[in-house]
């Protein structure tokens, strides 16, 4: 049955069919509305869930690590400002390899405040441990949120995803959206099986003790295994998820790649609007081509690097900047490619919000056919002069 | 593709009457899109929501910035706002105004088709307030063919009868058909 959801009202609805043992939550812009519409469910008795209204994000997640810890399937949401305020524990949660699922609705991390949508604040956490998968729409929005569920819960990772939407573009923009019947999604994710539970009183256990240079490095390299499993399980639970809902998704979205000598890569809602753009292209005999970037961690390194050895000219598009460095997906698609003698060049757009339409992509794709050299300095999509 | 944009005043439900349209298309088996434009709005100050409708999934995730209609829910706009900016040659534009269509067409310099209804007094004369979307999106399918007027009425109805009451819900159902039927064009 299609339905015409916002990208807020998907991840609810993925939330409800999930049926999460315990929700801590605080509201921001632009995640509030995944929350409201959730607390609804949980009101009407449609879910079991235990909802904790907490007093702050730091709260939330710690509630989160908490209820996990105790044995419960965990799942939160929350945007900007409000991830920044979790940041302490958001590592914890990882390193307690506790898998709990949260939405990010990417908005611009202040200042000056902004509420509109960059992924200043889902960067931040990169290297926290937690697994990234970004959206594209709201219908990616639902389905990465139950894939992701699953992938969280395999009993080889056992750690946290974040899911990524962009705020108001995604988040407050209804679209269409086909979702799984309740009873299906409860079979697709199974069980939740805890690991070591603290509510298992026969047999205690300690969660979060001190750990010295004693043991913390291997700790730390348990963490490194458990990222290598993701991209073979993710694999497999998107073909599993692609016989239940008649999707198919990969970790990277080649549309038009393979022959392309123009590529441009990019994540989330903007990845639709370069493929609008590649339909034109294509109409008019340019070989475009569009690589979505679905997981950025881990990051698919070979895939990418696979995927683009025919290109010719390559601009990655970031929402984001890490100032005084590569932007943070051109670092990684530069990375990839490193062994490879490409043009290639780095753009950021969108940063608090601003439009990029079908005519700045068409822009790129025409800018970078001239690329002699590896373009050193970013280029700005839509910036005043 | 059809873009649309409603142009109205913060309170005059510009974002649900572009997204009712939504709704009721994706009833007729099409895809679509709907988004407000998010400032800082308030009670009264010029807001804009936007409406995709297509035959297969709306990639895009931009502003709408070259609609094929226009629909605009209070007449005062038309000194605050340029509302045929990027409106296509050929596009339609529906407005609130006791003005006449070709008074409007000449005050704006505009060429394309030009559709006028008094909205404000029809929805003061049906739901008893100045709600004037619904007689708009009445306006707009007929100016437009977008989506059968039977398709937004049940839509409206399963949306809102819940919410507000059968009473209120007729109410609104009636400005929507005297919207479609007052409206004049040229």
């Amino acid at each position: 049955m299609k339905l015409a959801l916002s990208g807020n009202e998907a991840a609810a609805y993925a939330m409800k069919h999930i049926n999460p043992d315990v929700v801590p939550a605080f509201p921001i812009t632009p995640q509030t509305e995944i929350m409201h519409n959730f607390a609804g469910f949980v009101a009407d008795g449609e879910v079991d869930t235990e909802m904790i209204l907490v007093e702050s994000e730091h709260s939330a997640m710690s509630a989160a690590v908490g209820a996990a810890s105790a044995g419960a399937r965990v799942m939160t949401a929350t945007s900007a400002n409000g991830l920044a305020l979790m940041f302490e524990i958001v590592y914890i949660a990882a390193s307690t390899r506790l898998p709990i699922v949260m939405t990010v609705v990417n908005r611009a991390l202040s200042g000056p405040i902004n509420i509109h949508c960059d992924h200043s604040d889902s960067m931040g956490c990169r290297d926290s441990g937690w697994i990234q998968i970004y959206s594209e729409n709201a219908q990616e929005v639902y389905d990465n949120i139950i894939i992701g569920m699953k992938l969280a819960e395999d009993m080889k990772i056992r750690l946290p995803v974040m899911v990524c939407q962009d705020g108001f573009i995604t988040s407050h923009s209804i679209d269409v959206v086909e979702p799984l019947e309740p009873e299906t999604v409860k079979n697709f994710i199974g069980e939740h099986k805890a690991i070591y539970p603290l509510l298992d009183v026969e047999n205690p256990v300690t969660y979060g003790p001190l750990d010295l240079y004693d043991y913390y490095f291997e700790h730390k390299r348990q963490q490194v295994d458990a990222m290598w499993y993701v991209k073979p399980t993710l694999r497999q639970i998107f073909a599993d998820f692609s016989k239940i809902s008649g999707r198919a998704y990969d970790i990277i979205e080649k549309y038009f790649v393979d022959d392309a000598d123009q590529v441009i890569v990019t994540m989330s809602s903007t990845a639709g609007t370069a493929k609008a753009e590649v339909d034109e292209l294509r109409k008019k005999g340019q070989k475009a081509g569009l690589l979505k970037i679905k997981l950025f961690r881990p990051f698919p390194y070979e895939e990418v690097s696979e995927a683009l050895k025919n290109a010719k000219h390559i601009a990655v598009l970031d929402r984001s900047l890490s100032f005084g460095a590569d932007a943070p997906l051109y670092s990684e698609i530069k990375s990839a490619l490193y062994n490879q003698n490409k043009k290639i060049c780095s753009y950021v757009f969108g940063l608090g919000g601003r439009d990029i339409n079908l005519e700045d992509i068409k822009k790129v794709f025409s800018e970078i056919q001239k690329l002699d050299n590896t373009c050193h300095d970013i280029r700005f999509i839509g910036l005043r002069d | 593709m059809i873009e649309l944009t409603i142009i109205g005043r913060g309170g005059q439900g510009a974002k649900t009457a572009a997204q009712l349209l939504a709704e009721a298309a994706m009833e007729t088996g099409k895809y679509v899109q709907s988004f407000p434009e998010y400032g800082p709005e308030r009670a009264g100050a010029p807001v804009k929501a936007f409406t995709r409708i297509d035959d297969s999934l709306v990639r895009v995730h931009c502003a709408v910035n070259n609609p094929d209609i226009v629909g605009v829910t209070d007449p005062t706009l038309l000194k605050a706002v340029n509302v045929t900016e990027g409106l296509k040659q050929s596009g339609i534009l529906v407005v609130n105004t006791e003005d006449s269509p070709e008074a409007i067409k000449k005050k704006l310099n505009f060429n394309g088709k030009v559709f006028t209804l008094d909205a404000t007094r029809i929805s003061i004369d049906t739901v008893g307030k100045n709600l004037p979307n619904m007689p708009i999106l009445g306006a707009i399918l007929k100016a437009t063919d977008i989506v059968p007027l039977d398709i937004l009425r049940e839509m409206v109805r399963h949306k809102f009868e819940k919410k507000i009451g059968k009473d209120l819900t007729d109410k609104n159902i009636l400005a929507i058909e005297e919207g479609h039927k007052e409206v004049k064009n040229a």
